[in-house]
């Protein structure tokens, strides 16, 4: 959705989907491109884009600092220190703040800035950076038909404070979070999985979660398989032992021998099986 | 039992007791629940006291493939979350990916893609009443419903070569333009379909028995609605006019008119007539694209290879047709998307299952459960 916070003349104007029909702005749209004073050596300074909008190249659009947004001035008198950064992108405001003001700032926006509805809260892992993980929410004012988003950086040990309190929609999503990231939230009524099982040993929305599956078989069958030892998805036909039969010497090999692999072999001897394509 | 402390009734409202309470599963292998959802259930006679929904049966980790896919290969994914409507699913992801990466499409594609998602609103809506009909015990909808469900099939089957996994979309565009004579079948198929909507009503809307099974079943107060974030027809039915199509237009929904249908008492017969109306609404929005539909190209100049922005963040939410359907996609300046989030309308959605359903009769739920017009593939993705 192009939001209604987009400075006239911005490329990305139309980026929600909508052009102008009838835009041929070549020439209000060429200051843009053009107006861009701070770049020390512009190389090429006419380039004047030719046609309509979709016969140019696609222009990304630019974080722009969004400190003068009346939202944010009211939120930062309020909560100072607690909102870190207020940015937009492509006319999204995205708010980053302090992790332990979470519930007081949605609160707030909630009450006094009419942001009544959530529309979800998902997850995001950044490995490299030092707070690992991010948790995103999307709000809704129908006041103002404005959106927001905010995020809340935390790691594996911290949880994040639930907002179960202030929307009743964010239980499920947080589950989802937690299920998927390992995040968990302080305070939520009933923190457990949502869309894997119970036993599941991983979060698979992590970076470091192999695409090709973990093995869950020694999760489900401790009895039968050693930690680590038991089949894992995406070896090709399914429940095979992760680790390949040994090469030709002993004849019988015994095929569901499980415990008999001591060596915990993870994924990678299956990756050079045959149907490993799978 | 934490869990099943959602939607309790108080100890005074029971009938039975409290050592006569049962703990039933419905599903997840049920003829009324559309797929694999398992409702915890604790009844008290065959009312409803406490219901607590697990789901996951059907999940795939489609957000893990978004990561490992370019921009372009990811549209067949989202046409297998809601299987039964792709083309809303496309239409909310590649304007997602075209927001983020400032892509413009052009006027004839925005044309198409509307009269596309349009077809889909009315087949998805076709479904669901049939389903929902045929849960209550009405019959004979069914098999009216899927015969023109079948025409719009065939209508995609014309364009696109697939009748449920469309792929239908392209970021910047459409993958092609329409085959000759499309238009004027799709023409026709408009103008026979509100003929068969009072079809429908009539063998429904002032049916006593329909009336005696909706009215007053599964009420959704309009605050409740607002909290538990519902969107969609679910939360027109409970009279708050909020239709993405109308506050925030996208694609080609600005310049076409149509009404949006309200409830008023958020019942399941209220949500029945605001989809009932929906259908005939889009129909209008069908024929009055076909009448302005431009002529010009359908794809718009873009890379071979889309990437983002180093750093880029959108969301990009739609109205489908069983409410809002958003993608969140984080770009770090690969070809691929670095996160990819669905808002699953039918995974929020279905969080308030256990509110309506509270003092309910089971055989109550199984309405309840089909208003809430939840696709499983979508709630589990």
């Amino acid at each position: 959705m192009s939001d209604e916070q987009d400075k006239p003349g911005a490329p990305q104007a139309g980026a929600g989907g909508e052009a102008q029909p009838s835009a041929t702005p070549a020439t209000p749209a060429a200051p843009a491109p053009a107006a861009a004073p701070p770049k020390p050596a512009a190389p090429k300074p006419p380039a004047p884009p030719v046609g309509e909008l979709w016969e140019r190249d696609p222009v990304s659009p630019e974080w722009k600092d969004a400190a003068a947004d009346p939202l944010v001035a009211a939120l930062k008198e309020e909560f100072g220190e607690a909102i870190e950064s207020a940015r937009s992108f492509a006319g999204d405001l995205t708010l980053v703040l302090r992790r332990d003001a979470l519930a007081e700032v949605a609160g707030s926006l909630k009450t006094r800035h009419q942001f009544t509805y959530l529309i979800d809260i998902c997850g995001a892992d950044y490995p490299k950076r030092t707070p690992r993980f991010d948790v995103v929410y999307h709000l809704h004012s129908f006041v103002a038909n404005r959106r927001i988003r905010l995020k809340v950086a935390t790691d594996e040990a911290t949880p994040v404070p639930t907002v179960c309190g202030v929307w009743k929609a964010a239980n499920w999503p947080e589950r989802e979070v937690y299920d998927m990231y390992g995040v968990r939230f302080d305070g939520h009524p009933d923190m457990t999985r949502i869309l894997l099982w119970e036993g599941f040993n991983g979060y698979p929305l992590r970076k470091d979660f192999p695409v090709e599956g973990i093995d869950t078989g020694s999760a489900i069958y401790p009895e039968y398989y050693e930690e680590k030892a038991g089949p894992v998805t995406g070896t090709g036909t399914g429940w095979k032992p992760a680790k390949p039969p040994a090469p030709p010497a002993p004849p019988k090999p015994a095929a569901p021998a499980p415990p008999a692999s001591p060596t915990p072999a993870p994924t990678t001897p299956a990756a050079g099986e045959p149907g490993s394509g799978a | 039992m934490s869990e099943m402390t959602l939607g309790t009734l108080p100890e005074s409202d029971r009938l039975f007791a409290p050592e006569e309470e049962m703990e039933l599963n419905f599903g997840p292998q049920h003829p009324s629940t559309h797929g694999v959802l398992r409702l915890k259930l604790k009844v008290d006679g065959e009312r409803i006291l406490a219901c607590y929904p697990i789901i996951g049966y059907l999940h795939r980790g489609t957000e893990k493939l978004f990561e490992l896919h370019p921009f372009f290969q990811n549209v067949p994914h989202t046409d297998r979350m809601d299987y039964v409507a792709a083309a809303t699913n496309n239409l909310a992801y590649v304007g997602a990916v075209e927001k983020l990466v400032g892509l413009v499409v052009p006027p004839r594609a925005r044309y198409i893609r509307t009269i596309l998602a349009e077809l889909q609103r009315i087949s998805s809506h076709l479904l669901w009443l049939a389903t929902h009909a045929i849960d209550i015990g009405a019959m004979t909808p069914f098999f009216y419903c899927f015969r023109e469900r079948e025409l719009i099939l065939d209508l995609f089957e014309q364009y696109c070569g697939a009748r449920l996994t469309l792929n239908c979309m392209r970021p910047g565009g459409l993958p092609h333009d329409l085959p000759v004579g499309w238009a004027d079948r799709c023409r026709t198929f408009c103008e026979a379909f509100p003929p068969r909507v009072d079809e429908y009503e009539g063998l429904l809307t002032e049916n006593r028995i329909w009336k005696k099974r909706t009215i007053g079943i599964g009420v959704l107060p309009p605050e409740v609605a607002i909290d538990y974030g519902i969107t969609g027809p679910m939360l027109r039915g409970s009279g708050i006019d909020w239709d993405l199509r109308k506050v925030s237009p996208y694609e080609a929904y600005g310049e076409v008119e149509f009404d949006v249908p309200l409830g008023k008492n958020g019942d399941t017969y209220d949500r029945y007539l605001v989809r009932m109306e929906e259908m005939r609404q889009a129909n209008r929005i069908v024929l009055q694209c076909l009448e302005k539909l431009p002529e010009g190209p359908v794809m718009a100049k873009r890379p071979r290879v889309l990437k983002s922005a180093k750093e880029s963040e959108v969301y990009h939410g739609i109205e489908g047709p069983k409410g809002e359907i958003g993608f969140y996609i984080v770009g770090d300046g690969t070809p691929q998307p670095y996160r990819c989030h669905v808002r699953a309308p039918s995974f929020i959605n279905l969080q308030v299952v256990p509110e309506m359903s509270k003092g309910a009769l089971i055989a109550d739920l199984v309405a309840i459960v089909g208003t809430t017009d939840i696709v499983l593939g979508e709630v589990d993705r």
